[in-house]
C-alpha cells in the first residue's frame, strides 16, 4: 500500500472495494441449487454453473429445468391461483409489501450478489438495480391494495410464464412479478441461463416473508426451460429478450389464447440538437450506452448530432471516454465493470470489428483492462453512416454509433430509419423544438435531456419490432388483467370467391350497381380484374370486388400517405366522425333497406349512427396522464395512434361490425385498411361514398373485398402495417398472431360477437399506445 | 488607466507604479503558470451557452457515488484538502489576536501525532484568508511560512460601495501585504445583463490588484441561474480573473456543486480557448471532511489532478478544518476524535 505522502504526489483514488463476504458465505453455504416451486426448493439436478465474469470463478451450480419441472411448477402455480385471486387486494397488498421491506433490508447483500453474477458495478446495483426493485414492489403493493377498485371487471389471467434477461436480473424479476402478484396472478419465472442467482435469492425472501406456496416459483434454465414454459399450460407468457426469441415466442403462442407482452431489443437514437447543453449531453452519453456495460435494451446506441456543434460534441464526449474507468466490479470507483458472460463479449467484438470494416471509427481509451474475466473498454464508432452494419444491428455492448444530421426533420428521419421503436433521447433547450420531435420519434419512451430514466409508476416497453405492452403504471397493471370475453356467435358461411358467372343466382337490381375497392379516398379496381358474387337467398346482389395482395399492398401505401390525419386535433376528427354520422343518418333508411335484403338486421344502419356518435365523442376525450415519478420531472403518458392497422371484420353484422372496429381505430388517428365482411362486403363499400361525403381525407380509410383470410394474411405479414385487428375463427387468429410474427405488430384477435353490445375504452386504448416522455425540469 | 483609478489621491505610490507597469511586469512565481491577462470582452464566448440545471445537478449527484476514498487514500485526499484551504475568518469581530490565532493553526493544522502518523513532515493551508484591516496582523503572523495572505476587498460582502473605494480597498490591502485579494462583482451588473459593466468593473479591479492575484467572487447563490453562473464566470476570466470563487460565505446559498461544475466547465472552456489555467475556489457551505472529497473529486474528474494543487484550487473555509483533522486523527489512531483534543483555529 502507497504512504499518505505517496499518494499525495500521485493523488490516485486507490481501491475501494466493496466486501462480498456475506455473500460468498451464502453461496458456500448453498453450493447448489434445486428451482424453487411451491414454497420451497427441489434436490438440485443436472444443470450448469454460473461464473463471476469479472474472474471466470465458478460462483455456484444451477439446475437445468426440464420440461417437467416447468410442469410441476406451472401446476404448483395453477393450485395457488384461485386462492391468491381470491385474496382481498389488501392481503395480497400485505405480501407486496412485505417483500418491498425484505428487499431493502436486504439490499447490499442482493446487490453484491447481483454484480458477482452478472459483473455489473456495485455502484449500479447499489444505486440503481436494486433501489428500482424495491420500489417496483411497493408500488405494487398500492396497486394490490386498489386493483378491485381502480379496475372493476377486471380478472387476473391466472398463471403467468416470465422470461426475463441477464442485463438487469433482480430488476427485470420485479419489473415481472411485482405487478402479476399486485393483480391476482400466480407465477413461473424463469431468469437468465447466465445470472440466476439473485432470482434464487428473492425465492428465499418469498420463503422468508411467508408468501403462500406457488404464488411464485423459479425454475433455472437455458433457451429450452424458456421454450418449454412458452409451451407450457399458462395463461400469459411476458418476455424481456431479443428480438428474434421474441419472434419465436410469437409464433409458438399463435393460436393457444395466451396473452403475450413483449419488451425486446432496441437501437435507439440519442439526438443532440446544436441548442442543447453539450457537457449534459455528454454525461447523457456517459449514462445511455456506458451504463451497465452498454447490456440496456433502451440504451442510446445511435448518437445523432446535429453537424453545427459535431466537432465540439465528439471532442467533449471524446475526452469523457477517456475518463471512464474500466475493472473490478465491486469497486466502488468502477465506471464500467464486466461484460456478463464470454459469448457476449464475442458477439459484441465481432459487431464492433464489423462496423470498423464498414468503415468506422473506433475510438477507444487506452485503458488496462483486467487480465481475466470479460471485459471491453468502452467505445464509440465514428462516422457510422445509416448503412454500416453496426448502426443497424443491436451492439449490446457499451459501444455507440456517432453521426451527423442537418435539420431537425433529417434526425427524426434519421431516428426513425430503424426496425425498433424503444426508446429516444433528445437533447435540446428549446422545449419547442424537443417536444416536437418527442411526438415525432418512434418510441414507447422519450427522455427529453435526461436518459434511462426508470420509474414503477411510468410505463416502459417498445414500438416497432421493440415488442408491446408497457410495464409500470396503470397501463403496466393492465397488462396482467383481463375483461371477460363476450360470448361467441357464429359467423356466416364463407361464401364461393368464384369469379366465372353464376346465372343461378340471377340479379336483383334494377340498374346495376358496380362497388369497388376504396383505396386512397378514391374507388379502384381490383388488381385482379375479377368479382366475386354476393347473393342472398339464390338472388345475386351483387358483384364484388375481389381483392388481392396487390390491393392490399397499394391500400397501405395510400394510408401510409395519410399520415396527416394521426396529427390532427381530435375534435377535427371528431367532426368528420359526426359528419359520418350525419350523412348516414340522412341515408338510413336505404341502408337499412339494403340490409333487409340482405338477410341482415335493419337497426344495423341506426345502431351504426349512434357508434359514429360514440367515437365521435371518444376522440377528443382519451386523455393521457401525467404520471407521479420523481421530483421535478414531469412524466407525461401520452396516447399515440398505432399509425397503419390492418382490421379483418366479422363476417356477420356487414354494417355495425365494420363501423365498430373501425370507427375506433380512426377516432384515435389511425388509418386504416379494412377488409369488411366477406360475404356481404356491400355494405361497406356503399359506405365510402358516405365517407367521401363527410370529409374523412382519402387513404384513412381503405376498403378490400374479398377473401378475409388471404386479404389478413397479406396484411399480417406486411411490414409496414403497424398492427392488426382480426375478427373470425380459430385458423385465422392463430395465422393471424404467427404471420405478425414478421415485424411483430400488435394484434388484437377476438370471435364474432354481439356487435349491438360492441363499444367502449377497451377498443380505444387497443387502438392506441403509450409513449411516455419525461422531461426534468429545474432552474 | 481607468477614470476611477485616476481619481485615487491618497495611494500615490502604489498608483506610480501601477503606471510605470512595474508591478504588471514582475515576474510570477514558479509555481504558478502564466498568469491570466484577461481577453477583450467578446460576447460570442458565452451569451448563448445551455446550462441545464437538472443535468448539472444530476452529474453532481454522481460525483460522489461514482468515486469513493478508502483509507491511506482517503487520508491523503483529506491533507491535500488541507493543502488547499483558504483558513478563512471574516467576522464583524475579528482582532489582531483572533487573526494571530488563526494563522497559527494555518502554520500547523494538524496535531504532531497527527501528522507522524500520517508519515508527513509538515502540512500548511493554502492561505489565510481576513478582512483589509486584518491583513497586516496576519502577514506578521505568517512571516517565513509562506503561506500567503489573502484579504477580501471591494465592499465585501455586498460590493455595493462606490467603485474608487472599492478600488481603494484593493489598493488598501494589497499595500498591507496581501497577495491575492478575493473581490466581489456587483450582482446588478450580472442581473442586468450589463456584461460590459461587469467586464470594465473586474478589469479595473485586476489593474488596481497590480502583482497580486485577483480571485473574483461571483456570490452565486444571488445570481439566479446557472446560466448566469457561467456568463459571469467567462466575464470574470475575460477580465484577467486568476481564480473564480463561488460565494462570499454570507449569501443564503454558498457553494454547491452543481454551481461549481458549472464554474469549473466555465474555466475548462476558457482554458480551451486561451491557454490559460484559471483556478477554483468554492467557498460557504463547505463543511466536512466529505465535503472536501467530493468537491476534490469534482476537480479531478473535469480537469484532472492539476487542479488539486493549491495554486488552482483552494477552499474558501473556516469550520472545515476541524472535521478534517478529526477523521486524520480517526485514521491515525482507528478510534473516533474529539475536537477538543485539537487547537482552535
Amino acid at each position: 500500500m502507497p504512504t499518505v505522502k505517496e499518494i499525495l504526489e500521485t493523488m490516485d483514488y486507490g481501491p475501494a472495494p466493496e466486501s462480498a463476504s456475506e455473500v460468498m458465505a451464502w453461496l458456500k453455504d448453498r453450493d447448489d441449487f434445486g428451482h424453487f416451486i411451491d414454497g420451497g426448493f427441489t434436490k438440485p439436478g443436472d444443470g450448469f454453473a454460473t461464473e463471476n465474469p469479472a474472474t471466470g470463478e465458478v460462483l455456484a451450480k444451477v439446475t437445468q429445468g426440464s420440461a417437467q419441472d416447468i410442469e410441476a411448477a406451472v401446476k404448483a402455480a395453477r393450485r395457488a391461483a384461485p386462492k391468491w385471486a381470491g385474496l382481498s387486494g389488501h392481503e395480497r397488498a400485505k405480501y407486496l409489501y412485505a417483500i418491498a421491506r425484505h428487499l431493502q433490508k436486504r439490499a447490499r447483500f442482493l446487490a453484491v450478489l447481483e454484480t458477482l453474477d452478472n459483473g455489473k458495478p456495485i455502484r449500479e446495483s447499489r444505486d440503481i438495480d436494486i433501489p428500482l426493485a424495491i420500489r417496483h414492489f411497493y408500488h405494487h403493493a398500492g396497486w394490490a391494495e386498489l386493483v378491485a377498485e381502480e379496475f372493476p371487471n377486471h380478472a387476473p389471467h391466472g398463471v403467468c410464464g416470465q422470461i426475463i434477461p441477464w442485463n438487469f436480473p433482480l430488476l427485470m424479476l420485479a419489473w415481472k412479478v411485482a405487478p402479476a402478484l399486485a393483480a391476482g396472478n400466480t407465477v413461473v419465472l424463469k431468469p437468465a441461463e447466465y445470472t440466476p442467482l439473485t432470482a434464487l435469492a428473492f425465492a428465499e425472501i418469498c420463503a422468508e416473508i411467508g408468501l403462500p406456496k406457488g404464488v411464485v416459483n423459479i425454475v433455472t434454465g437455458d433457451g429450452a426451460t424458456g421454450a418449454a414454459l412458452v409451451d407450457a399450460e399458462v395463461d400469459k407468457i411476458a418476455f424481456t429478450g431479443s428480438t428474434e426469441v421474441g419472434r419465436i415466442i410469437r409464433r409458438a403462442t399463435a393460436g393457444t389464447g395466451k396473452a403475450l407482452t413483449l419488451e425486446l431489443g432496441g437501437k435507439s437514437p440519442f439526438i443532440v440538437f446544436p441548442d442543447a447543453d453539450l457537457d449534459a449531453a455528454v454525461e447523457g452519453v456517459v449514462d445511455a450506452i456506458w451504463f451497465n456495460q452498454g447490456q440496456v435494451c433502451c440504451a442510446g446506441s445511435r448518437i445523432l448530432v446535429s453537424e453545427a456543434v459535431a466537432q465540439e460534441f465528439t471532442a467533449r464526449l471524446t475526452a469523457r471516454l477517456h475518463k471512464l474507468r474500466v475493472g473490478d466490479p465491486l469497486d466502488k470507483c468502477t465506471d464500467m465493470g464486466a461484460i456478463v458472460h464470454p459469448t457476449q463479449l464475442a458477439r459484441i467484438r465481432e459487431l464492433v470489428s464489423q462496423g470498423e470494416a464498414a468503415g468506422a471509427t473506433l475510438v477507444q481509451p487506452e485503458t488496462q483492462l483486467p487480465a481475466k474475466g470479460s471485459f471491453f473498454a468502452p467505445g464509440l464508432l465514428t462516422g457510422a453512416e445509416p448503412a454500416n452494419p453496426a448502426s443497424v444491428e443491436e451492439i449490446f455492448g457499451p459501444v455507440a454509433t456517432l453521426t451527423t444530421f442537418r435539420t431537425p426533420a433529417e434526425a427524426v428521419q434519421l431516428a426513425n430509419t430503424t426496425r425498433y421503436g424503444l426508446s429516444a433521447s433528445i437533447w435540446s433547450e428549446n422545449v419547442t423544438l424537443a417536444m416536437d420531435i418527442a411526438a415525432q420519434v418512434k418510441a414507447g419512451v422519450v427522455w427529453i435531456n435526461c436518459t434511462n430514466q426508470f420509474d414503477a409508476g411510468a410505463g416502459f416497453g417498445g414500438m416497432r419490432e421493440s415488442g408491446f405492452g408497457r410495464e409500470g403504471g396503470r397501463e403496466g397493471m393492465l397488462a396482467y388483467l383481463k375483461t371477460p370475453e363476450p360470448k361467441a356467435k357464429p359467423e356466416a358461411k364463407a361464401p364461393d370467391f368464384a369469379a366465372q358467372p353464376s346465372p343461378d343466382t340471377p340479379s336483383t337490381a334494377t340498374i346495376d350497381r358496380t362497388p369497388k375497392l376504396y383505396i386512397g379516398g378514391k374507388q379502384a379496381r381490383p388488381d385482379s380484374g375479377q368479382s366475386y358474387t354476393i347473393a342472398v337467398k339464390g338472388r345475386e346482389l351483387g358483384l364484388a370486388p375481389l381483392g388481392s395482395r396487390k390491393d392490399i399492398r397499394n391500400a397501405v401505401e395510400a394510408a401510409h400517405k395519410a399520415g396527416g390525419w394521426g396529427k390532427q386535433t381530435g375534435h377535427n376528427r371528431a367532426q368528420v366522425l359526426y359528419y359520418i354520422a350525419e350523412n348516414l343518418a340522412a341515408r338510413a333508411g336505404e341502408f337499412a333497406a339494403r340490409l333487409k335484403e340482405a338477410g341482415h338486421d335493419p337497426k344495423e344502419a341506426e345502431a351504426t349512427v349512434q357508434r359514429a356518435f360514440y367515437y365521435a365523442a371518444w376522440a377528443d376525450k382519451l386523455d393521457g396522464a401525467v404520471k407521479s415519478t420523481q421530483s421535478a420531472k414531469v412524466t407525461v403518458a401520452m396516447n399515440e395512434p398505432w399509425g397503419v392497422m390492418g382490421i379483418a371484420c366479422p363476417d356477420a353484422a356487414p354494417l355495425l361490425g365494420f363501423a365498430s372496429l373501425v370507427l375506433p381505430a380512426i377516432a384515435m388517428g389511425n388509418r386504416v385498411i379494412a377488409v369488411p365482411a366477406q360475404s356481404m362486403p356491400l355494405m361497406a363499400t356503399d359506405l365510402y361514398q358516405v365517407f367521401d361525403t363527410s370529409d374523412l381525407p382519402g387513404g384513412v380509410v381503405n376498403i378490400v373485398t374479398g377473401p378475409r383470410d388471404e386479404l389478413a394474411k397479406t396484411l399480417a405479414q406486411h411490414d409496414d402495417v403497424a398492427a392488426m385487428w382480426y375478427c373470425g375463427g380459430p385458423e385465422g387468429r392463430a395465422m393471424v398472431e404467427a404471420e405478425s410474427a414478421g415485424n411483430l405488430k400488435a394484434t388484437w384477435v377476438m370471435e364474432n360477437r354481439d356487435w349491438a353490445q360492441a363499444q367502449g375504452r377497451a377498443f380505444l386504448t387497443r387502438a392506441t399506445q403509450i409513449k411516455t416522455i419525461w422531461v426534468p425540469y429545474g432552474e | 488607466m481607468t477614470k476611477w483609478l485616476k481619481d485615487l489621491v491618497p495611494f500615490a505610490s502604489l498608483l506610480a507604479n501601477l503606471q510605470s507597469g512595474s508591478l504588471m511586469t514582475s515576474p510570477t512565481i514558479d509555481l504558478h503558470p502564466p498568469r491570466n491577462p484577461g481577453m477583450p470582452l467578446d460576447l460570442s464566448w458565452f451569451d448563448r451557452i445551455a446550462v441545464n440545471t437538472p443535468a448539472a445537478q444530476a452529474r453532481a449527484a454522481q460525483l460522489s457515488t461514482r468515486r469513493s476514498l478508502k483509507k491511506e487514500w482517503q487520508a491523503a485526499w483529506l491533507v491535500n484538502a488541507i493543502r488547499c484551504i483558504d483558513l478563512t475568518t471574516l467576522a464583524g469581530d475579528d482582532t489582531e489576536a483572533r487573526v494571530a490565532r488563526l494563522c497559527a493553526k494555518a502554520r500547523r493544522p494538524l496535531a504532531d501525532h497527527i501528522l507522524d502518523g500520517l508519515g508527513l513532515d509538515h502540512v500548511q493551508t493554502g492561505a489565510v484568508c481576513v478582512y483589509p484591516t486584518m491583513v497586516r496582523a496576519a502577514v506578521r503572523a505568517l512571516e517565513g511560512s509562506g503561506i500567503p495572505v489573502a484579504s477580501v476587498a471591494t465592499g465585501f460582502p455586498a460590493g455595493l460601495m462606490p467603485m474608487n473605494l472599492r478600488l481603494a480597498e484593493i489598493l488598501y490591502a494589497v499595500e498591507e501585504g496581501a497577495a491575492e485579494i478575493d473581490i466581489v462583482i456587483s450582482r446588478a451588473h450580472v442581473l442586468e445583463g450589463n456584461w460590459q459593466a461587469l467586464y470594465d468593473e473586474i478589469a479595473a479591479m485586476r489593474e488596481a490588484c497590480g502583482d497580486a492575484h485577483l480571485k473574483a467572487i461571483l456570490a452565486t447563490g444571488e445570481l439566479g441561474s446557472l446560466r448566469n453562473v457561467y456568463k459571469a464566470s467567462m466575464v470574470a476570466m475575460l477580465a484577467g480573473a486568476d481564480f473564480i470563487k463561488t460565494s462570499t460565505g454570507k449569501e443564503g446559498v454558498n457553494a454547491t456543486l452543481p454551481v461549481s461544475l458549472t464554474m469549473v466547465r466555465a474555466l475548462r472552456d476558457y482554458g480551451a480557448k486561451t491557454g490559460y489555467k484559471i483556478g477554483f475556489k468554492p467557498a460557504g457551505g463547505l463543511k466536512t471532511a466529505k465535503d472536501a472529497l467530493a468537491w476534490q473529486i469534482l476537480m479531478r474528474e473535469e480537469m484532472g489532478t492539476e487542479w488539486l494543487q493549491p495554486h488552482l484550487f483552494r477552499i474558501g473555509a473556516s469550520s472545515l478544518l476541524g472535521d478534517i483533522e478529526r477523521q486524520l486523527e480517526h485514521h491515525v489512531t482507528g478510534r473516533y476524535a474529539s475536537s477538543s483534543r485539537h487547537a482552535l483555529a
